[in-house]
């Protein structure tokens, strides 16, 4: 068969689209499982993390809790999952698997979103993690911020989808996360949260009570956007932060 | 390399030096400067695309003789993104944290330049063997080149290699610092890629003198 045939060129494109796809949709189908619960094992492995269940051995590491035993330390130290909706406050054994994102979409078309919070204790002490999501500079952002009850932050920890290797991706990184523990989301009485600040003369953040974390250089907009998104949270939980605060 | 023809050898090394994809045909210069901030990043980059590129070599170089020459950049991309995509899955299944670290790269790997040059230009008239040959070597003379200058970025921007603090600490002014060396931020910043690539063109063709168009 002539291959400049303009038939040929069709029926080759066809050809290739159908290979392709089948194998590729094949792969998806046939991963997903196996995918989903990798998923799921992270996200409790995050939550454990922000609440400082995890296996840090030195001062740069970030290990988490391995995924074999995840399940169940998250049973151990998680208490209770609530979940906020409007003024209503319900238990859910499965908040964490709330996805974020699409409850800040409901946000946009004036529904109500269903916010969850995990509620730890560790060695008596109650730890209150919520989860985060915003922008970077090229694709989405997201973390958990773990409070006590007075509003001071115990432990952050944020991951990204695409942030610049190097510069934005090191919002992942221990120097930059372990800023934020013992920073206030409380200014006075305001909920104001946690701003990420270019040369704020306290690069190791010694200055625990100016809601201000020193910067990475180089990485502006993603230092932005965290700040964005920590604001963002703190207004969206502030009722249920309040009514913890005065309790 | 005795298993190799003087030809075949050609293939692999001349990327490497007198026919650089980046020092010397200036391609794939987008992904070099976004990801060589870090050593590491730089190095993770340059494996995914040698094995990105031999394998995609290899399948283009099969296909050579029944691709439509109207629709042949389609189906490059096709090729490319496919390999990547099966790649990606495996390791969200298999390698989970893995596949964390590679996420970023995915996109650049689609859009790298050299690749579907070599497949434009190589892999489309060549056989298998040499197809993959020119894949692996293409992919690391580009590999070096970005581990080089992540090498620099990373030990003049930050002070580390690999993470490893190897100058001292900045904070408590241990190590060099403590002679008033101080990390230069500027090398965190993407120009400086580009002023990192320049030199090593300047190094390079002021060694070979060959390599310089007549004007």
């Amino acid at each position: 068969m002539n291959k400049e045939n303009n038939l040929y060129t069709v029926l080759f494109a066809c050809a290739m689209v159908i290979v392709v796809g089948t194998i590729l949709a094949y792969l998806a189908s046939a991963l997903s499982g196996k995918i989903k619960e990798n998923e799921r094992f992270e996200k409790q492995q995050n939550i454990l993390y922000a609440m400082g269940v995890n296996e840090n051995e030195d001062e740069g590491s970030v290990n988490f809790v391995p995924t074999d035993v995840v399940e169940q330390e998250f049973t151990t130290y998680i208490t209770k999952q609530l979940v906020i909706e409007g003024d209503k406050i319900t238990e859910n054994d499965e908040a964490y698997l709330i996805d974020l994102k699409k409850e800040l979409d409901k946000l946009k078309n004036g529904a109500t979103p269903k916010l969850p919070v995990y509620v730890g204790d560790k060695d008596g002490e109650t730890y209150y993690i919520v989860p985060m999501y915003g922008k970077g500079l090229w694709d989405a952002i997201w973390g958990f911020m773990a409070l006590d009850k007075n509003m001071v932050v115990q432990g952050v920890y944020f991951d990204h989808k695409a942030e610049t290797p190097g510069l934005g991706a090191n919002i992942k990184q221990r120097y930059f996360m372990d800023d934020f523990t013992g920073e206030s989301i409380l200014n006075g009485s305001n909920y104001t949260g946690i701003k990420v600040i270019k040369g704020n003369n306290d690069p190791v953040n010694n200055i625990k009570d100016d809601n201000e974390v020193d910067a990475l250089a180089g990485a502006t907009i993603t230092g932005n956007g965290v700040s964005a998104m920590i604001s963002k949270t703190v207004t969206l939980y502030k009722d249920y932060f309040e009514s913890i605060r005065t309790q | 390399m005795a298993i190799l023809s003087k030809k075949d050898s050609k293939l692999i090394l001349d990327p490497l030096a007198d026919n650089n994809p980046i020092t010397i045909q200036v391609l794939g210069i987008c992904s070099a400067l976004a990801i060589t901030a870090e050593l590491k990043a730089s190095i993770v980059m340059a494996l995914s695309v040698v094995f990105v590129m031999g394998l995609g070599n290899v399948v283009i170089s099969l296909l050579r003789n029944v691709i439509p020459s109207k629709i042949r950049i389609i189906v490059q991309l096709v090729v490319v993104a496919a390999l990547v995509i099966v790649v990606d899955q495996v390791l969200k299944a298999y390698a989970y944290t893995l596949s964390k670290t590679l996420a970023v790269f995915v996109g650049l790997i689609i859009t790298n330049c050299i690749i579907m040059g070599r497949f434009e230009a190589f892999a489309l008239g060549n056989g298998v063997k040499r197809s993959f040959l020119d894949g692996i070597g293409n992919a690391a003379g580009y590999g070096i080149i970005l581990i080089i200058v992540g090498f620099f970025r990373e030990l003049l921007g930050s002070g580390t290699l690999l993470g490893y603090a190897v100058l001292g600490n900045p904070i408590e002014k241990t190590g060099l610092y403590a002679i008033g060396y101080e990390n230069n931020g500027f090398m965190l910043l993407s120009p400086m890629a580009l002023i990192v690539v320049g030199i090593l063109i300047w190094v390079q063709r002021s060694r070979n003198p060959a390599l310089i168009e007549e004007n």
